[in-house]
């Protein structure tokens, strides 16, 4: 286990070294002058020059790139042309919120898509069954800004229970109670993953149900509870487990947009507005810790699978 | 009153909006300690009737619609959910025609056996797994306490049979229930599987309902034999009495179709024609189609239970070896 943990984790450099290479392309082929919008309109064209030859913008792309890189493998992301601070200090501002907010979602996601998934599998056809797969439905396809919009409507401005945006630290005054601040945009990044969930664990359930040692486990003179949960579930898991990076890879594109929503100071709206700003080593540097982030949690999917499951093999 | 008694068992499964019958009214009994054989060709209800007995017909599909089944004088079907969950696997157990799939496969060997003794008795881990590793030597698993850590994958097919059995009596279990426990192993794992149920239950004195397709295990093995065909039983005696007086024709197809020493041959061959498909109508005997001594009468009339001694019945209008 050990051993192929260390081979994943090598495994790791030549990908995100592909992945260093196209996230520098891409940002570099978004059209717009960094230059030319930091300073304004009123700029004239040798300020604008004056700028981007400071910024090293006007070296070849190829240089411009191994000079990055080589940055970065020395833990500097660069300065960020906006803020005009440290890329990596941009973004561990950000990284509270959003690290607050993915474990509020994800909590939400086990407490709401589990539950429901085995309710809606053991009842399978009642109409418990009914309810729990045509919510799970519905909320898969609500488009997360809209589902936001509505909850500040009516939980914010209308019933006036939660804050309608932004989010002070907990460090700030009001402490642990600040995370009011992150229930509705947790539920809103919720909803529609909680929903695949619900779907995922009541479908595998179905698919387990049907196994033969299932039957064994009836005939052993259990309660049909704890052949659901023991037997059913269990099993089932192992589905939903490898199904739970894709459900990451969701999370982190519906973040960019309930971050913007409710206006939080996380790293998803740090995406946009660094790229409406043209803000190149900070863009550069959130995805790169995105793509690193993605690969972590799918090594860990993939470990997790392996413990959960006895005959795969970790090689 | 013997230990096992059904009556009028009547199956039907669910389908198109019709309920079909698949087994219609069969009545038996085993004693305390003693076999049962029933043998049938595939798809003869032999499975239905065995997960009725046991009570794990599941689903709006399957339904028993008529009949009793006293287990221990107490009838099964009317029996709460909860009274019969503290029979099954303690009293009667089971185990299955498909020994690769019947573990489950992320659980230890060991850990299941504990799960089903830990059911049933009030026991501590350590005693439960103390008894677990018991059993696995009962049934001739070497190296017992290596291999109640073992997951079921890392076994072979006569191996999980055996861990299935080993759990079926975890509980010593007045009645063991076994539906072609050696169908899906090849032939030599089958006559140890056969030899050591046998020797079991000499050890412990439970009964055994044995199901298989084949005679010639049953022949082995059972103090009595039901021969099945199409949901019905068309043949019920001793064993003994039943080789040496064959009445039914399909009876005595099986037994000529039984391989002859080492070399096998298809038992299919052997009686022409093929089991009518579920809801497919045939009036009169239901094996005539198939039956060479089939005559008018036998595609007209159903024919009705007859006794030939005090303990053998057939379903037939022209028993073999009868002037009836
Ligand atoms: N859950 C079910 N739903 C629909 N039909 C079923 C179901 N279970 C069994 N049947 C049908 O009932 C009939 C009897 O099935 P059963 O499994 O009892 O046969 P069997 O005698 O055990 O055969 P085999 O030797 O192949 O195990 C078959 O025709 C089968 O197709
Ligand atoms: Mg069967």
């Amino acid at each position: 286990m050990l051993a192929y943990t260390f081979k994943r984790l090598l495994a790791l450099i030549p990908t995100l070294l592909a992945a260093s290479v196209l996230i520098f392309l891409f940002v570099h082929l978004i059209p717009g002058d960094p230059a030319a919008i930091l300073l304004g309109d009123t700029a004239t064209p040798e300020e604008i020059a004056e700028l981007t030859h400071a910024m090293g913008l006007d070296r070849s792309l190829i240089t411009q790139y191994f000079l990055w890189l080589g940055n970065v493998l020395q833990g500097d992301f660069g300065t960020s042309i906006f803020f005009r601070i440290p890329v990596l200090s941009v973004i561990a501002d950000g990284a509270e919120t959003s690290i607050l907010l993915a474990s509020m979602t994800m909590i939400w996601i086990m407490l709401i898509g589990i539950p429901i998934g085995i309710l809606a599998a053991t009842r399978h056809g009642s109409w418990v069954d009914q309810i729990a797969s045509g919510g799970a439905m519905l909320f898969a396809s609500i488009p997360t800004f809209w589902l936001g919009l509505y909850l500040i409507l009516i939980f914010a401005v209308g019933l006036g229970w939660f804050p309608s945006s932004g989010f002070p630290s907990i460090s700030d005054e009001g402490g642990l109670w600040n995370i009011r601040y992150l229930l509705l945009p947790s539920l809103t990044l919720a909803a529609p993953n909680a929903a695949l969930i619900i779907r995922l664990v009541r479908a595998s359930m179905l698919d387990v149900q049907r196994e033969d040692h299932v039957r064994t486990a009836r005939a052993k003179g259990l309660h049909p509870t704890k052949v659901a949960i023991r037997h059913v579930f269990r099993n089932a898991m192992i589905s939903v487990a490898a199904a739970f990076g894709f459900t990451f890879a969701a999370l982190i594109s519906e973040a960019v947009v309930t971050e913007t929503v409710f206006s939080l100071p996380g790293i998803g709206r740090l995406v946009v507005q660094s790229i409406l700003r043209r803000d190149y080593p900070v863009i550069q540097g959130v995805i790169l810790v995105i793509v690193c982030l993605y690969m972590i949690i799918n090594l860990l999917v993939d470990l997790t699978y392996a413990r959960l499951d006895p005959r795969v093999s970790l090689k | 009153m013997a230990l096992l008694e059904v009556s009028n068992l009547s199956i039907a499964v669910a389908a198109g909006g019709k309920l079909l019958p698949v087994v219609q009214g069969i009545s038996f009994q085993v004693e305390a300690g003693k076999t049962l054989g029933i043998v049938g060709e595939s798809g003869c209800g032999k499975s239905l009737t065995s997960l009725a007995i046991m009570g794990l017909l599941e689903g709006s599909q399957v339904r028993i619609i008529g009949g009793t089944i006293h287990f221990n004088g107490q009838n099964m079907l009317t029996l709460s959910d909860k009274k019969r969950r503290e029979i099954m696997g303690a009293e009667m157990a089971m185990i299955f025609q498909e020994p690769m799939t019947s573990l489950n496969p992320v659980y230890r060997v060991g850990d299941q056996i504990i799960e089903a003794i830990r059911q049933h008795k009030k026991q501590t881990k350590q005693q439960a797994r103390a008894r677990a590793i018991e059993l696995l030597t009962l049934v001739r698993i070497p190296d017992a306490e290596k291999r109640i850590e073992s997951y079921p994958h890392q076994l072979s097919g006569g191996m999980r049979q055996r861990v299935m059995i080993a759990m079926a009596l975890a509980c010593d279990p007045k009645l063991l229930i076994a539906d072609e426990p050696t169908t899906a192993l090849d032939v030599t794992v089958q006559a140890r599987i056969l030899e050591l149920l046998k020797e079991l239950q000499q050890q412990t004195g439970m009964a055994i309902v044995l199901i298989s397709h084949d005679l010639g295990v049953i022949a082995e093995t059972c103090d009595s034999v039901a021969v099945m065909y199409r949901g019905k039983f068309v043949e019920v005696a001793p064993s003994a009495e039943l080789f040496s007086t064959v009445a039914h024709p399909y009876t005595s197809g099986l037994l000529s179709s039984i391989p002859v020493s080492d070399h096998e041959i298809d038992r299919l061959d052997a009686i022409p024609g093929r089991v009518p498909m579920l809801g497919e109508d045939v009036i009169g005997c239901a094996f005539h189609p198939r039956c060479n001594l089939a005559q008018e009468c036998c595609s007209l009339k159903d024919p009705e239970e007859v006794s030939l001694t005090q303990t053998h019945f057939t379903r037939c209008h022209f028993p073999i070896g009868s002037n009836l």
